[in-house]
């Protein structure tokens, strides 16, 4: 068995055992932040997530991985109701943070998503300077005191680990910083309001590898304050940054567990296959 | 075989169509730089001071004649045209060259313009004492200075003629200007303020005051005082008018007469024919000047266009300030927040079509709606009192501006829809994320990425309206204002007033003008001024827009 996993393992560049930081994790010990409960979405005719049931744990780094269109982006927009701006979508289930309901019609949908906050594929700064861009969420709050602003942005870029990079110009236009500092920037603006949850969806797939490693080591920093969750492609990220990992397939969840689990010993043949390579 | 393959690699290489789309630009260029160049020359040499000819003609089986002119134009003509127009040429003759010349003098003369024919010149000379008058009535004088007078005793004659002249000029230019102040600003508030105490005055009649009552005293009061500031600003006026009166010159025409003309009827004189070439640019950029800040004279052939100028740029801005927000707010709701389907397809191809009704529709619409139904009710409401004469009820600045805001929304609605269909969706779902509702979105991140659009959208919508006619004929547009849309009489902007306009000025001038041979050159030069402007505005707000993209500048993608 120990032979066969090595195999595996390196058939995809994968060593598991050296990527994985931190203690090793339990599934059964964890709080839950989001909880996914017999979830079903539709776009118009189109089933695209079935019977999703999952716990994702406070304070961890949830991946989710999976083949092109297997709903794990889908999945992921919905915890901040995102794809509520598309009409043709319909939602089955129930979606919970903390126990209350995210679909509920009670929610504001602005105070979810200022509790749930996300981080897209391509850097999306808004174009004015980089100062206004980490202050923008507490702008729309109402915030417009100079000097509590001066801090939060001060700190949120410290926390994005972008601050020494950017001190001498935060008056500058955002859209003059490389991807990766736009990136970082992008997650700056994120929890500068002090979200609960942080979702990335594919937040290093424009990047290239050494803003990569940047990102993946903010999110390993970030992880003691906020709940993440990251879709990937990329498996080895997955697995050097993620506590949990759930595997998805044409809209379903095969798999969720422990990461080191889920790549050394997978239980379903399906997820075996994707982590070796043969599809996806 | 061969043949037709090397034709078919030719068109296959794609070369002919960029010869074609080649070709198509020259053409657009060479017709465009063509046009402006023609109305840039044909307008501009009007302000320079040619030189006067004087020139010996004979006709056959006339007596000689000595003319005093300028050379306005040259040509060759069939002979046979002359001949049928009753002129006696050599037989055989194919052709003839003749000249225009611009006598002046039109209230002795009768014509101010006069074809010469070339063969019949005896002798032309360029003497230095030839002058040229511009007159406040009948057009320029052509003539020799012989003396100046002071209430009919010569003052000066000979030499010394020609600078007391200026110099009595000068004084005579600064009364007038003393006496038009004085009948503008203050004659001009006190008939406001009688106007406006005979309005009081209607106004409790309509109310039912009774007659002889203590307002009624107070208007009269208020009466008296105006009359009484009348009384003393006409005394004024009067000493002004004495001493502008005091001055004539005498002038000897070409046929040797000598005529008198009172100075208050001089606007400005020069000598070009003993100019330099640095005096003769000083007279030019004066005679320019005094067209762009000038009034007009005489139905608009003499004199400048500035409340035209003035009465184009004010029609564009409040048309701007008019259509943007609306057509902003408009492709919103369109591009925002109506439910897209077949209501909003219609609706869209409605607005597209707007564009392209006929602008004149839009002046019998703005006439009928705005101007009739719109401000007739505004006048019913709010200025009853003034009755049966309209305030808004008739065609004015205000509905001008109106009917070619709805002539030039769609043009806004489509630029602007077409912005805001660019702004990435990452950038409104970044900021949805971030907790903004839709409008906080909209208000703090999208719309201003969408304002170079938007600016886009404006400058066409100007370039359009500045130089539509048509319309404006029915709602607004007048041959001569008698006053401009702004003074300084509360409430200083009057958007119910009628206004001048470069377009129809050139039309006025050009097709209305009992001058033709002297509107001409103007209706050049104006077409240029037009194009100046519109040119001039463009860039402004293009100027503005380019800064707007560079403040706003979103990821590519």
């Amino acid at each position: 068995m120990e032979a066969v996993n090595e195999q595996k393992n390196v058939a995809r560049g994968i060593d598991i055992q050296s990527m994985q930081r931190g203690p090793r994790v339990n599934l059964k010990d964890e709080t839950t932040c989001l909880e996914v409960k017999d979830f079903n979405l539709y776009y118009g005719d189109k089933q695209a997530l079935h019977g999703i049931n999952m716990r994702i744990p406070k304070n961890r780094v949830t991946a989710f991985i999976g083949p092109s269109g297997c709903g794990k982006s889908t999945l992921l927009r919905s915890f901040n109701r995102m794809n509520d701006l598309i009409d043709s979508v319909r939602m089955e289930g129930h979606l919970l943070l903390d126990g209350e309901e995210i679909n509920s019609p009670s929610v504001n949908v602005a105070d979810l998503r200022r509790q749930v906050g996300m981080v897209f594929q391509k850097p999306n700064p808004f174009p004015k300077s980089i100062y206004e861009n980490v202050a923008y969420g507490l702008r729309l709050q109402g915030v417009n005191d100079r000097s509590t602003l001066d801090k939060v942005v001060e700190k949120s870029l410290k926390g994005a680990a972008l601050w020494d990079e950017v001190k001498d110009r935060l008056h500058e236009s955002a859209m003059g910083m490389s991807g990766g500092q736009q990136q970082r920037l992008v997650i700056a603006r994120a929890i500068a309001i002090e979200p609960e949850v942080l979702l990335l969806d594919e937040p290093a797939s424009a990047l290239d590898p050494l803003s990569t490693l940047k990102i993946e080591e903010l999110i390993y920093e970030l992880k003691d304050k906020y709940t993440i969750v990251i879709v990937t492609h990329n498996m080895q990220q997955a697995a050097r940054v993620s506590d949990y990992t759930a595997f998805m397939y044409m809209g379903e969840l095969i798999e969720f567990g422990a990461t080191d689990e889920l790549f050394t010993n997978p239980a379903k043949k399906q997820t075996e296959d994707y982590i070796t390579g043969r599809y996806g | 075989m061969k043949q037709s393959s090397s034709i078919k690699t030719w068109f296959d290489s794609g070369k002919p169509w960029v010869w074609l789309n080649a070709g198509a630009v020259s053409i657009s260029l060479v017709m465009v730089v063509g046009l402006l160049l023609l109305i840039a020359v044909r307008g501009l040499s009007h302000f320079w001071p040619a030189d006067i000819m004087e020139l010996t003609y004979q006709e056959p089986g006339q007596e000689t004649e000595i003319l005093i002119g300028e050379k306005v134009d040259h040509e060759t003509v069939p002979a046979q045209r002359l001949q049928l127009s009753g002129l006696e040429l050599p037989e055989g003759q194919e052709f003839a060259r003749r000249t225009l010349l611009k006598v002046g003098n039109r209230d002795y003369y009768g014509l101010d313009f006069r074809w010469i024919n070339d063969p019949w010149i005896a002798d032309i000379n360029y003497p230095e004492g030839i002058m040229a008058i511009e007159r406040r009535e009948w057009g320029h004088f052509y003539g020799y200075l012989a003396n100046v007078k002071q209430q009919g005793e010569v003052v000066a004659s000979g030499d010394e003629a020609w600078d007391e002249f200026q110099a009595r000029l000068e004084r005579s230019n600064s009364l007038i200007q003393q006496i038009k102040g004085l009948e503008k600003t203050e004659i001009g508030k006190i008939n406001h303020g009688l106007e406006q105490l005979r309005l009081d005055g209607r106004r409790l009649e309509l109310n039912g005051v009774e007659q002889g009552s203590l307002p009624y005293q107070e208007i009269e009061e208020q009466r008296k005082l105006f009359d009484e500031r009348y009384a003393t600003l006409r005394e004024e006026l009067n000493g002004l008018y004495a001493a502008l009166n005091r001055d004539q010159i005498t002038v000897r025409m070409a046929d040797g007469r000598e005529v008198e003309i009172p100075m208050a009827k001089v606007v400005h004189a020069y000598k070009p024919n003993g100019m330099g070439i640095g005096e003769k640019f000083g007279q030019y950029f004066h005679h320019a000047w005094e067209f762009v800040s000038g009034e007009p004279r005489e139905a608009n052939t003499e004199g400048g266009i500035f409340p035209a100028i003035f009465g184009t740029v004010m029609m564009v801005i409040i048309m701007s300030i008019l259509v943007t927000p609306f057509g902003v707010i408009a492709a919103v709701y369109l591009k925002e927040y109506a439910k897209q389907g077949a209501v909003v397809r219609l609706i869209r191809i409605a607005v597209n079509n707007l564009a392209g009704v006929p602008s004149i529709v839009y002046g019998v619409f703005g006439l009928g709606f705005f101007v009739y139904f719109i401000g007739g009710s505004i006048d019913e409401v709010f200025f009853q009192a003034k009755l049966p004469a309209p305030t808004f009820g008739s065609p004015g600045l205000m509905w001008a501006s109106l009917t070619l805001a709805i002539l030039t929304v769609p043009v806004v609605i489509v630029a602007t829809e077409e912005g805001l269909s660019r702004i990435p969706r990452a950038i409104r779902e970044g900021s949805l994320a971030l907790g903004a509702t839709k409008a906080e979105t909209l208000w703090r991140t999208v719309l201003p990425m969408a304002a170079p659009a938007m600016m886009t959208g404006l400058i066409l919508a100007v370039a359009r309206a500045a130089g539509e006619v048509a319309p404006l004929m029915m709602v607004g547009v007048v041959k001569l204002a008698p006053a401009l849309a702004v003074d300084n009489i509360a409430p200083y902007l009057h958007l119910d007033r009628q206004f001048m306009h470069l377009g129809f000025h050139i039309y006025d001038v050009g097709f209305q003008s009992p001058n033709v041979e002297a509107a001409r050159p103007l209706v050049y030069a104006t077409a240029f001024l037009l194009v100046m402007i519109i040119v001039i505005l463009n860039l402004a707000a293009i100027g503005i827009r380019n800064r707007l993209r560079e403040t706003y500048k979103a990821t590519e993608s």
